[in-house]
């Protein structure tokens, strides 16, 4: 394999993993803001308890989360330095304000709150942890800009081979990058609250601590169900967006071969790549593609073959991803619906608290799914229209060195992992320290 | 006027990442020398618990500015140093988890295995920081195209390793120090012994690198040019005598001080010296970056500069207060506190 296999490789392990730490981060770092927040209102103890125990669940995901985001930001150097250079002043900027703007208040923080439960006012601790939420919610809006300007790059001209900041404002106001936050954070506070509802659902149905856990799972449910309608609107503006911006990438989301006016939608399909057809497309649905991506029943959408072959995704990743994410979406509003109805008597339903505890990876998975489509689906360009990603690969490393790294990535990580969801389940199982 | 601002500003990352972070790579490489049983290592890690996070986004910060002021010298820096820099990154990540993970499972097995990865993970980011930034005041063999022409092995030169040893051993004191400070009983009286030792042999291997500087590396030229520059490595030797002196005084706070105040100058005597360059090359003057030819645009520097006037003080305010309010020495009931590590 060459240097550009490989660190495609690297990348994508670097973060699908780092992605696996970072939702719950967000997601529950806000369940935990309000789980302290309701202790500060109300002075109850009980609700300290229910802070420390999900706090500390918090912090075994936290870790990880920060530490193999490091490697994101080193690797657009070492594996992807023609890239730096093409866009490093843009895109290095929006890098440079997450790290002073939201690392430092992230990392100074939440040690402040572990460490400073009896150092700090009550409502100066509860004030930590918000301003960690904060904090990562500042550094999720970055990212997701600096994301945004390669999948619809704005406010630049090409200028010395590079492309040049034009206007920072338009940069920052990308519609792209608006969307993106408002579908990929909500889609983090599902994970939170699924976690939250699929762990007391567990304690629940063993008796154990059964107010705590009732309390818990009433904080979360409501949350999760609100939140999950959201990202399924934002992700349908989302589509809108890509279908604007991002033709290909749609055409693939839907394996849509040729071009349609109007288009319909199959609901079960099987994509054909190497015929450039579908071997399998059942229950068409006439204009409904049209409908959901232009909002018009006429509307004309691409498809793939009217895009150069080099110039199109890889369809059968992108279309299942899309399809499997989406299907995930609805359950989840489903799912998060009943748990709101019935949270007061969730006692009452113990199939339904079985069926939560295996619905925890649900979201995690949509999300991953998420990003599959996001990236793959903009190959095989880099910066869509402008770079493609094999030009973008550096040309000091070797292929011996990529190598190696990819397996000392895998190996650390794995290990990591384990390590990691060992000791969530062993805390979470163990429930709360008695009083 | 701007890239010379971004220069000092850059500098300016470089210098307190190595000055906080510096702490707490060298007590957790010393980690075993201070403390012989669980109750002893779980103070160590609780000396460091509340920083090292903080101090680690020092460096994040520091790459980031590097790409967002320099990012020609960001690419060329990060992918001709593949190697080393993704050896410091494991390295990272494993003491990092480190302190989250040892604490929490009573097993010795479990205990003992992240205290190698935060030892292990310690000693090999202070060393390799010194032999590549020794490697960059010497000037590192890449070509016009970013070629790297060398391996892992050619930074391991004899004038790289002074400067790693030189790195190492100042973060060893520096980390010894903290312990003085952080810890009480047998780590706080282990860990003053040693700072004292350490000392020596820091003198020793600083007045090495000084030397060995005239003769592998024209960092002299700009301050022989300017000799009003040689202000910054007389403050290092004069901070650098007053640890000793604190260190006698028993005045552990200070002499941690006088320490940082160390490594801060020692830091931007070697980038005075290599100054305008930012990453230097050996094969060819004209491939060497600096703060001209691998800038970013004017715009892109006034908008990040204003963002990092805005920002840094605010983040240097609240790390000051997190430090003040965590400053306590820990003591052995630690182990009984729920939240430590």
């Amino acid at each position: 394999m060459d240097v550009l296999t490989l660190s495609r490789l690297q990348f994508a392990v670097a973060t699908y993993f780092h992605f696996l730490f970072v939702p719950l981060t967000l997601g529950l770092s806000l369940l935990v803001a309000i789980m302290e927040t309701m202790y500060v209102k109300t002075g109850d103890e009980e609700y300290k308890r229910i802070t420390k125990f999900w706090g500390k669940l918090f912090l075994i995901n936290f870790a990880i989360g920060i530490v193999t985001g490091i490697t994101l930001e080193f690797q657009f150097g070492t594996n992807w330095s023609r890239y730096s250079v093409f866009m490093g002043d843009i895109f290095g900027s929006l890098l440079a304000i997450e790290a002073t703007l939201a690392f430092f208040m992230e990392s100074t923080f939440i040690a402040v709150w572990v460490f400073g439960w009896e150092r700090l006012s009550k409502k100066m601790h509860a004030a930590a942890i918000w301003i960690v939420f904060i904090g990562s919610n500042i550094s999720a809006f970055w990212i997701l800009t600096a994301n945004a300007w390669m999948q619809h790059p704005v406010g630049y001209s090409l200028n010395n081979g590079r492309a040049e900041l034009a206007s920072f404002l338009d940069v920052i106001t990308n519609p792209y990058a608006f969307l993106k936050f408002f579908h990929q954070l909500p889609a983090a506070y599902t994970v939170g609250g699924f976690f939250v509802m699929g762990i007391s659902a567990w304690h629940i149905l063993r008796k154990s601590n059964v107010d705590f856990f009732k309390k818990s799972f009433r904080l979360a449910a409501a949350f999760t169900f609100i939140f999950a309608v959201v990202v399924v609107i934002t992700g349908h503006l989302s589509g809108e967006e890509v279908a604007k911006y991002q033709p290909a990438k749609l055409a693939a989301m839907e394996s849509l071969w040729n071009t349609e006016k109007p288009a319909g939608m199959s609901l079960l399909v099987i994509p054909d790549p190497a015929n450039e057809r579908n071997s399998v497309e059942l229950l068409k649905i006439p204009k409904l593609l049209s409908l959901i991506s232009h909002f018009s029943t006429t509307a004309e959408v691409k498809g793939l073959k009217a895009f150069p072959k080099d110039e199109r995704p890889p369809v059968t990743p992108v279309f299942f991803a899309f399809r499997i994410m989406v299907g995930i979406g609805f359950l989840m509003i489903l799912l998060a619906f009943f748990a709101w109805r019935w949270q007061d008597k969730i006692e009452n339903y113990p199939k339904f608290m079985k069926i939560l505890i295996w619905a925890i990876p649900l979201p995690y998975l949509a999300i991953e799914l998420g990003w599959t489509v996001a990236e793959v689906g903009r190959q095989p360009w880099i910066v869509y229209g402008l770079m493609k990603t094999s030009h973008a690969v550096s040309t000091a490393i070797n292929t011996p060195q990529v190598a190696t790294s990819l397996i000392a990535f895998t190996l650390v990580y794995t290990l990591l992992g384990i390590a990691d969801f060992y000791l969530l389940f062993t805390f979470a199982r163990k429930g709360p320290k008695e009083n | 006027m701007l890239n010379i601002t971004w220069f000092i500003l850059w500098g300016l990352l470089w210098a307190v990442y190595f000055m906080l972070d510096g702490f707490d790579l060298g007590l957790g490489a010393l980690m075993p020398l201070y403390a012989k049983n669980d109750t002893e290592k779980r103070m160590i890690f609780n000396a460091m618990g509340p920083f090292w996070d903080g101090n680690e986004v020092w460096l994040i910060t520091a790459g980031g500015v590097t790409f967002a002021a320099f990012p020609k010298t960001y690419a060329v820096m990060f992918s001709t140093l593949y190697t080393p820099l993704l050896m410091i990154l494991f390295a990272l990540i494993l003491r990092g988890v480190a302190f989250e993970f040892r604490s929490k499972i009573e097993n010795p097995g479990w205990r003992k295995i992240w205290d190698w990865c935060l030892i292990v993970g310690s000693f090999f980011p202070a060393l390799l920081f010194g032999v590549a930034f020794a490697n960059i005041f010497k000037g590192i063999p890449f070509d016009v195209q970013g070629m790297f022409h060398g391996n892992l092995f050619t930074l391991l030169n004899p004038y790289g390793l002074a400067g790693g040893l030189f790195f190492l051993f100042f973060f060893f004191m520096h980390g010894a120090l903290w312990a003085s400070v952080k810890t009480t009983g047998m780590p706080a009286e282990r860990a003053k012994n040693a700072a004292s030792k350490l000392w020596i042999i820091v003198l020793i291997l600083a007045v090495i690198f000084l030397i060995y500087s005239k003769f592998a590396t024209s960092l002299y030229n700009n301050y022989m040019a300017h000799p009003i520059m040689f202000i910054i490595p007389l403050i290092a030797v004069i901070a650098l005598i007053m640890v000793r002196i604190f260190i006698s005084k028993s005045d552990w706070w200070k002499a941690w001080f006088a320490s940082c105040v160390t490594i801060v100058a020692v830091t931007y005597f070697g980038l005075g010296g290599i100054f305008p360059n930012l990453y230097p090359s050996s094969l060819d003057p004209a491939a060497s970056l600096n703060i001209y030819n691998s800038a970013s645009t004017q715009g892109t520097l006034k908008i990040m500069f204003v963002v990092v006037l805005l920002c840094i003080p605010f983040v240097i305010a609240y790390q000051i207060w997190h430090y003040i309010t965590l400053r306590h020495p820990v003591n052995e009931d630690i182990i009984h506190d729920d939240e430590a590590y």
